[in-house]
């Protein structure tokens, strides 16, 4: 039979043609990216820009805005940055008054619980929750990360007559709007916090500056303390989620207007041991390296520790507020700073629900403050009792509980 | 080469000619040493440092885990079964040695055996429900991948808890210092050869041809006195504790994280599938398995030097499977 014969040959080019056009994407589209493989790396500073495309994610109106709020003082009580607002429009709350004053039913749709940064926050959400003394019970709902999950669990809340409030973060911009949507028709208010959506029906939007501001004050730390032409190695999660594509977005607009050196954009999965290994491919490939960026710092002490097991200095890193980071970086004296995304966040979206249910006055969009951790700051933010991914900016240490229900001891 | 890649066919016919047998067992397995030499090459040339001794070392450094996972993946696939859970169950030996350590020096070498213990009783389970009960390994497996997540992110509420000492993590992440022109031999390498050389030995053992006996036909392997069952079993175990070592490994080398076994059972069984190892049992050799798990890693080098990350590399590797079975399935059929 001829085509038995042929199709032992024709799996061999199959393969081979895959091979091929992994080559030949590479070439044609990201060949400025590329230059990391044949070509020497003294090569890539012929280059005008290093670090790629811009993503279809960027809208320069919002960069613009959250660079200049990152410098506008917050309003309110600086002691409790969670209660804090930049710029608020306030609107009435009037007409989502309860009539009851206490024993309420506060909803939350999650849209999931799968990575440190929600664990903690949520443990503080309950927390808040738990200490509101009006709020009878917190129903919380998780979606695992399935939009259409979420969709009907919205749904369930808004039919189910047994919520007075719904609390919703959202898992992906544009599907769930339109859920969202309809659960501002009821009479139940709804409250956006975390991801967006594009309606503005919800009561309020929290969330803190955003992740232009975020990229953008990690790149700025680069561009001050890395030496001219110094070489940066940039570590992101993944391509394609709105929230991080802003975060690389915002440092992108930093190195290239600094003309900074980016030998590298590599995307890390958030894995530990794979970042290790990239960040150890790059020493070896470029000698060392003098910059780190991180869009999120949950994977930061690998890369560190690949300079470590190299025999290296540390270079200039950036990471987050993460409990790890934060130990190393103080007990291996580094330099380094923290942009965080605000997880107290997760606090106020509990806050912001108890006021529209007293009917009292919110902004549209509630816009935390942002802070960064820096080596001036960085003693009051290590907590050598929690637990290694716990988040110093959780905004919890006066709830009842901290630390054993974070973790520490 | 090893005899074992041809036992199937020259089971109690030993009188053939030597040579020839050679010959055709690195026909059917060395597809995968070219493959994995011209890959070398490939990453040398687009990066010279990968031919130095420490660059190289770092690759069979990082390698390690999973090459000692397609061993054990390569025990079960050629009795005939799948082991889908050691991927959970590497996150479940990170996640339960960072909270049992706590930090403390003290408490690595119990923990360590606890860990080893844990591989045990996990694999025996495994194969336990797979044979007596006549459950299709495939579905007590997955079942036992989803009993092991759900475990640990109920016991971690998803966040680990704990610390490693770093005398457990030096395992992973050291090695013996100052041998001279490789700098630094490390620990992970040393184990790897290990627990190669070992592995080999007993594939050559009686054992190792009653467990290929017992993929390539069950029922002729029991109609000869192989106690299928208890094979099959002991393929499970040594499975689930190499398992355990290599989650041992990966928290040396990256430290604790919830997510670090997540696609690993995949990767292994891939790794088995490039080394020629065919799905269904019977034929295969272990060292050609581990080859393959080099061959993946440097793949995933080679695609990281070429600039492709993230989800190209999921296509890849599913290009790879298909594209290695069918012509596998070619060779076989023209064998005929």
């Amino acid at each position: 039979m001829t085509w038995r014969r042929l199709a032992g040959p024709f799996a061999l080019l199959a393969c081979c043609a895959t091979v091929a056009a992994c080559g030949t994407t590479d070439d044609s589209s990201s060949g400025d990216k590329a230059t990391g493989g044949e070509a020497t790396p003294a090569a890539t500073e012929a280059k005008k820009s290093n670090t790629g495309e811009q993503s279809e994610f960027f809208v320069q109106a919002d960069y613009d805005k959250q660079l200049a709020q990152r410098s506008v003082t917050p309003e309110g009580d600086a002691s409790k940055p969670w209660t804090q607002m930049i710029e608020p429009e306030m609107v009435s709350t009037e007409k989502f008054k309860s009539k009851k004053s206490s024993g309420w039913n506060v909803c939350f749709s999650n849209a999931a619980s799968d990575n440190p940064w929600r664990q903690n926050g949520l443990i503080t959400m309950k927390a808040e929750a738990e200490n509101t003394k009006e709020i009878a019970k917190f129903t919380v709902v998780d979606a695992e990360a399935k939009d259409d999950k979420q969709i009907s669990d919205i749904e369930a809340m808004t039919s189910g007559g047994k919520c007075d409030a719904i609390i919703i973060a959202p898992n992906t911009t544009a599907t769930l709007t339109p859920a969202v949507e309809a659960a501002c028709k009821s009479d139940i208010p709804v409250l956006v916090f975390d991801r967006g959506v594009t309606t503005d029906c919800p009561v309020t939007f929290i969330h803190p500056i955003g992740g232009y501001a975020f990229g953008a004050d990690a790149a700025e730390f680069l561009r001050d303390n890395v030496k001219e032409g110094g070489k940066i190695l940039a570590l992101r999660i993944l391509p394609g989620v709105d929230v991080l594509e802003t975060r690389w977005s915002g440092a992108k607009g930093i190195f290239d207007e600094a003309g900074l050196n980016v030998v590298g954009v590599e995307f890390t999965d958030g894995d530990a041991a794979k970042t290790k290994s990239i960040v150890s491919d790059y020493i070896q490939r470029e000698g060392s390296l003098d910059g780190v960026w991180m869009d999120a710092g949950a994977t930061a002490v690998a890369a560190i520790e690949a300079f470590e097991d190299a025999g290296q200095d540390v270079p200039p890193i950036t990471g987050e507020d993460q409990n790890d980071f934060l130990t190393k970086w103080k007990d291996s004296k580094l330099t380094a700073i923290a942009p965080t995304y605000s997880n107290f966040q997760w606090r106020t979206a509990v806050i912001a629900a108890v006021k529209v249910l007293k009917g009292e006055e919110v902004p549209k969009e509630w816009v935390l403050p942002q802070p960064k951790i820096t080596q001036d700051n960085l003693d009051q933010y290590v907590k050598p009792n929690m637990p290694p991914l716990y988040y110093a900016l959780c905004g919890c240490e006066d709830l009842p509980g901290f630390p054993q229900k974070w973790g520490g001891k | 080469m090893s005899t074992e890649n041809v036992a199937a066919p020259g089971f109690g016919s030993d009188t053939g000619d030597r040579g020839r047998r050679f010959l055709r067992s690195l026909m059917s397995t060395g597809t995968i040493f070219v493959l994995l030499l011209i890959l070398w090459v490939w990453i040398t040339i687009l990066n010279p440092t990968f031919a130095e001794p420490g660059p190289f070392l770092a690759y069979l450094k990082r390698s390690a885990p999973l090459v000692i996972l397609a061993a054990g993946a390569y025990f079960v696939l050629v009795s005939g079964n799948f082991d889908l859970s050691v991927g959970s169950l590497v996150t479940v030996i990170v996640v339960v040695a960072a909270r049992l350590i706590d930090g403390d020096p003290s408490n690595t070498w119990p923990v360590i055996i606890l860990l080893l213990l844990i591989g045990v009783v996990v694999g025996f389970v495994n194969g336990f429900i797979s044979t007596v009960l006549r459950v299709p390994s495939f579905i007590t497996t997955l079942g036992m991948l989803l009993i092991l997540n759900g475990a640990v992110f109920l016991w971690t509420g998803g966040a680990p808890r704990g610390a490693l000492a770093d005398n457990f993590r030096s395992i992973g992440r050291q090695g013996i210092n100052g041998i001279p022109w490789i700098e630094q031999l490390p620990w992970s390498v040393i184990l790897l050869f290990v627990i190669g050389g070992a592995s080999v030995l007993l594939m050559r053992s009686d054992f190792g041809r009653q467990l290929i006996a017992t993929g390539d036909n069950e029922r002729a392997a029991r109609l000869s006195g192989v106690r299928v069952d208890r094979v099959r079993i002991m393929a499970f175990v040594l499975s689930g504790t190499l398992a355990a070592v290599a989650g041992i490994l990966l928290a040396g080398f990256g430290g604790v994280s919830a997510q670090v076994g997540q696609g690993l059972e995949f990767d292994a069984i891939t790794a088995c599938v490039l080394g020629g190892v065919v799905l269904g049992g019977g034929r295969g050799s272990v060292v050609a398995a581990m080859a393959g798990a080099l061959t993946l890693e440097a793949l995933f080098t080679w695609l990281n030097l070429q600039g492709i990350s993230g989800a190209l590399e999921d296509t890849v590797q599913g290009v790879i499977i298909i594209a290695a079975v069918s012509f596998a399935s070619y060779r076989l059929r023209g064998a005929r």
